[in-house]
């Protein structure tokens, strides 16, 4: 099913890191810190500017993966992973991909499930790599059938 | 604040109680996040899904639970947070944030995180490492 799609990514789209959507982010997850949101606090902080707080990319934008094909609904968050090669600073522009690195599936008690492995990179205006994101989303077998149909 | 020196493997940080969670939680994260998937917001998608109710997105959960580090972030930054989500989180739920020092090697700290509900049973699992780029500022 999504097996043969190993491999493909999506193109690289641009994405702003605005500082009034790091605030309501900061605020959705009862974390509105000076670090993130207030310019004169970070000034003395070690990065010397505000920064994003570490799950932030999950807000951009990373483009389509060609006839990937997965719904909109019925999926499951199993796993997250954020690496990161230094903070992500507000007020900065990325550009952001993904990638499917893998896909498999297990036999369990309800069926057999698919997991899906999505590769995000966040690259900043020269190229270097900022951070990267991995999620593993569980495909169950209702899903799974309906979408090899 | 402690000093670098003074972490030792096996401490505790202070833990943090969040919830009851409420749907407004959810939506503001919805918002926030732009994961609009209707079954964190709406009863009858989640009953649809076979849910026993809305649940909280799990990114949600993972994205509280960082702020047990903020307090470090002057001199620090996460390198790594990766987790497991174990379980759901429903509306009225209480969670306990957790993080414990795993294991230090030089200015790299790693601690495994858990979050858990009010019945014990553990939603989310996982690690968070956290790389000092200075020595934290003595506090009072």
């Amino acid at each position: 099913m999504l097996r043969d799609k190993i491999g493909r990514r999506s193109g690289r789209v641009k994405n702003r890191v605005e500082s009034g959507w790091v605030q309501r982010f900061a605020e959705a997850i009862g974390n509105a810190a000076p670090v993130f949101l207030d310019e004169e606090a970070a000034a003395a902080t070690a990065h010397g500017r505000p920064i994003a707080p570490v799950t932030f990319p999950v807000t951009f934008d990373y483009g389509q993966i060609p006839d990937l094909g997965l719904p909109p609904k019925g999926l499951i968050h199993g796993e997250q992973t954020f690496r990161y090669r230094r903070p992500l600073h507000v007020g900065e522009t990325v550009y952001c991909h993904m990638e499917l690195k893998d896909y498999y599936e297990k036999v369990g008690k309800s069926g057999t499930m698919g997991f899906a492995v999505l590769a995000k990179r966040v690259e900043d205006e020269s190229g270097e790599l900022v951070c990267e994101a991995e999620q593993v989303i569980i495909i169950n077998e209702a899903v799974r059938k309906e979408m090899s149909r | 604040m402690k000093t670098l020196a003074e972490w030792k493997a096996g401490e505790a940080l202070e833990p943090v109680v969040i919830g009851p969670v409420t749907r407004l939680d959810l939506i503001r994260y919805a918002g926030a996040s732009g994961d609009f998937n209707p079954i964190h917001t709406i009863d009858e998608e989640a009953r649809l899904a076979g849910l026993p109710g809305i649940i909280a997105h799990g990114m949600w959960t993972m994205g509280n639970l960082s702020r047990l580090f903020t307090p470090f972030l002057d001199s620090a930054f996460i390198k790594e947070y990766s987790v497991r989500f174990q379980g759901m989180v429903l509306l009225g739920d209480r969670i306990t944030l957790q993080a414990v020092l795993e294991n230090r090697a030089g200015r790299t700290f790693t601690f495994a995180v858990t979050a858990v509900n009010q019945s014990d049973k553990t939603v989310l699992k996982g690690h968070l490492v956290l790389e000092w780029l200075r020595e934290p500022p003595a506090s009072e």
